[in-house]
């Protein structure tokens, strides 16, 4: 027994291995996984964030793809392995981040524009036409709404100069991050493939969930040539073999973060959700094989597909402000020192004491989508103190949760059983508990915390044969805790009652948008 | 005052004369201030400045009140903290050791488990966050006992109950035990709380070198233990993901 060698060296085999490059909103890693599902090394590279305007945030593509190089390096170093050790590399990327390239070149013609730029705003309204942000709801499942990769496109077109020509004349290729990784990692200029898969294209706005292709009529609305779309392929495949530093090594998956993550937590079954917690929130339900449609706010995405299987497709929700509202008792506040305090300070006492606070903070998101709301704390009395308000905070994230698994339920007709979790705020034991009882079932966290990476290396694995099916991924998840509700039927519906009320006085706040 | 300590109070003297005002004071400022001859005052400002109670500016060589007089005055740390910071090591010691495992920090004589990860197969189990453990018979109790001399007060203190034919009650073997604890850096427990259970726990250190709790690992005493004692492999295992967290607590510094 020796003190000096850690724990990473220890205890992992020999391989072989599979990498997963994650390239998200803030900075690229690569983790490499042995057989387990287990971390044996990561690599992580922060990229710069550019605001040339108040709501516009871009990335430097070219910046991305040499940090990618740089994780990948890296992380293959840290483990002390080499290419050969490798069996295949899979991709996870930050979704609906736009690039366009001269595929002579390689070089971006602007800025990637992230999915947080709202520069598309009026561009969508004015695509909506008579009909509305539903427009091309029922082909694609989502709302027109600047997150989305289409209108991007379509500003870029209109705004870089000379590009609709070069784009029609096929000088031109889009992607996002998923494609932009690929076609470099495959060659770029010299024979890179030009590919998406099913997830990342399903956030484009251009592609049709039932027949997964571009969609012909909605890429004419938009006044998109379909010479710039990479072809889309399944999430889990061998889209061709890598170039330069990881010469020959397959690669062979390709998913959105959250669909990763959906993945990596193993929700193969219709009914399994999972949800990540960190700044804000996204609640992904596996739906089986049929893209349910959402009446309550709710999109409609795939959730993964597994070489030439059947689709399988998810509702997704999300939640603007979680983590950040523990951020904002902590920086706007000063209530507490650390995001970890929130826990103590609530834990101090019994209960919210009446207290409840929806923290609205642009307004109401799914399932009410007011853009009109503000944030308020309600039922305030002499008696609430801060420990009171803290308690609120962590309910909020509770009770949005809740609002979110009704609307899928009544969107899907298919009633959660179990909820796993994964992001930051799993650490937080009362948090946990409290989703645990507001939503009257089973909270459950997976022993491998980077369930993103981990959906990528194991969609990956799936295409080169490293895993035989997903039955074996499903033994190789780990439940490292597990929250069971607590709370008693009476409790629970008067405090939702309550939340509901609070949630009530939120709209309407701001006038002139109505 | 009989039996005051001249050094300490001119210690105080100088502390109190640096927070008096914004601005940074020199040595001669300092020792004029206090009619302190120079060479004393240095030598009482450079023990301030080991102990971080004193900070002395780079550029100009004046001195100020250090970080560590702040964290003198807030120097609990939050077990919300401990668990977060500890999550990913205690994760990967559960997968590594097969086994599960505990965090837990002194609170009212016991031990309070602020972290629970289930031991990794199929099985049903219970998140035990919340519950308490006694402090002379468990791993993670001796451990801070060992470490820790509040905790050592504590269990000296208390009637120290019997659980097994195994646990050790009587004030010189338990004295004894913890020598040993301290000298190998770890602890074990086989079979003092419960028949058939061992489990095994090493300290966890901030970055001032207190210890803030111990993790450690419990199960069935056929997996754990190989001919009456711990396995080595867990035992590494163990004392690995504890450096881990300390290090991540900033202990790994000194």
């Amino acid at each position: 027994m020796t003190d000096n060698h850690t724990a990473a060296t220890s205890s992992h085999g020999e391989g072989p291995f599979i990498a997963a490059i994650d390239q998200g909103t803030t900075s690229s890693r690569c983790i490499v996984f042995d057989r387990d599902g287990r971390i044996v090394s990561v690599d992580q590279k922060e990229h710069e964030q550019i605001f040339p305007k108040p709501g516009w945030v871009e990335h430097d593509a070219a910046e991305i793809w040499t940090n990618v190089q740089e994780v990948v390096s890296g992380a293959l170093a840290k483990a002390g392995i080499t290419k050969g050790d490798v069996k295949a590399l899979g991709i996870t990327n930050q979704r609906e981040t736009t690039v366009l390239w001269d595929k002579n070149t390689g070089e971006p013609v602007h800025n990637a524009l992230v999915w947080q730029d709202t520069r598309t705003d009026a561009l969508c309204k004015e695509l909506g036409r008579n009909v509305g942000q539903d427009r091309f709801r029922r082909e694609t499942g989502l709302p027109l709404a600047s997150y989305f990769a289409g209108p991007k496109i379509r500003w870029m077109l209109d705004n870089v100069e000379g590009l609709r020509e070069r784009a029609e004349a096929g000088e031109i290729l889009f992607g996002t991050m998923d494609s932009w990784v690929i076609w470099n990692l495959t060659g770029g200029p010299n024979g890179g493939v030009h590919v998406t898969d099913v997830t990342n294209a399903s956030r484009t706005l251009l592609m049709n969930l039932q027949t997964l292709d571009w969609d012909e009529r909605i890429l004419s609305s938009m006044e998109i040539p379909a010479t710039v779309l990479p072809q889309i392929r399944s999430s889990a495949e061998v889209y061709g073999y890598a170039k330069g530093a990881l010469e020959g090594v397959p690669v062979a998956s390709a998913l959105g973060d959250q669909q990763a993550a959906l993945f990596g937590q193993t929700c193969f079954s219709k009914g399994e959700a999972k949800s990540t917690y960190g700044t804000g929130t996204f609640l992904l339900l596996n739906t089986g094989d049929t893209p349910v449609n959402s009446y309550n706010g709710l999109l409609t995405t795939v959730g993964y597909r597994i070489g030439d299987q059947a689709p399988v497709y998810a509702l997704e929700g999300s939640i603007a402000v979680t983590g950040s509202l523990v951020q904002w008792m902590r920086d706007q506040m000063g209530l507490i020192k650390s995001a970890a305090e929130i826990e103590t300070l609530a834990s101090s006492v019994e209960d919210n004491g009446g207290a409840y606070f929806v923290p609205a903070f642009s307004g109401l998101f799914a399932p009410y989508w007011r853009s009109d709301a503000r944030g308020v704390i309600a039922g305030l009395t002499r008696y609430v103190t801060k420990a009171h308000i803290a308690r609120a905070v962590l309910e909020a994230t509770a009770w949005q949760t809740r609002e979110i698994v009704d609307a899928m339920n009544k969107d899907s007709g298919v009633d959660l059983t179990a909820l796993k979790v994964d992001g930051g705020m799993t650490s937080n034991n009362l948090l946990m508990q409290t989703i645990a009882d507001v939503l009257d079932a089973p909270v459950v966290r997976p022993m491998v915390a980077e369930t993103t990476c981990l959906g990528a290396a194991y969609a990956a694995g799936l295409a080169v044969g490293f895993w035989r099916d997903t039955d074996e991924l499903r033994a190789n998840w780990r439940r490292a805790a597990e929250w069971t509700p607590r709370m008693d039927a009476a409790t629970r519906d008067r405090e939702y009652k309550n939340w509901l009320k609070a949630v009530e006085r939120t709209m309407g706040w701001i006038e002139e948008e109505h | 005052m009989a039996g005051s300590i001249q050094s300490v109070e001119r210690a105080a003297a100088v502390l109190r004369l640096l927070a008096g005002g914004e601005r940074r004071l020199g040595l001669t400022d300092v020792a004029t201030a206090l009619g302190l001859a120079k060479g004393t005052t240095h030598g009482i400002l450079r023990t301030l400045q080991q102990e971080g109670f004193v900070e002395q500016d780079e550029a100009s060589g004046k001195y100020q009140l250090g970080a560590e007089l702040l964290r003198l005055g807030n120097s609990y740390l939050d077990v919300h903290e401990l668990r977060a910071r500890a999550l990913v090591w205690t994760d990967d010691l559960a997968r590594a050791s097969g086994e599960s495992v505990y965090l837990g920090v002194l609170h009212q004589q016991g031990v309070l488990i602020v972290h629970h990860v289930f031991r990794p197969d199929d099985s049903r189990q219970v998140l035990e966050v919340g519950a308490m453990q006694p402090l002379h018979s468990t791993a993670l109790g001796k451990v801070l006992t060992a470490f820790d001399p509040v905790a050592h007060r504590e269990a000296l203190e208390l009637e120290r109950e019997r659980f097994t034919p195994r646990t050790v009650t009587e004030p010189a073997e338990f004295e004894g035990v913890l020598d040993l604890i301290r000298a190998r850096g770890w602890a074990a427990d086989l079979e003092e709380t419960w028949d058939g259970v061992a489990s095994v726990a090493a300290p966890v250190h901030d970055r001032r070198r207190m210890p803030v709790g111990a993790v450690g690992i419990t199960g069935a005493v056929e997996r754990v233990c190989d001919d009456g004692e711990i396995r080595a492999r867990l035992v590494a295992a163990v004392r690995d993901c504890a450096r881990a967290v300390s290090r991540d607590l900033g202990g790994g510094r000194f």
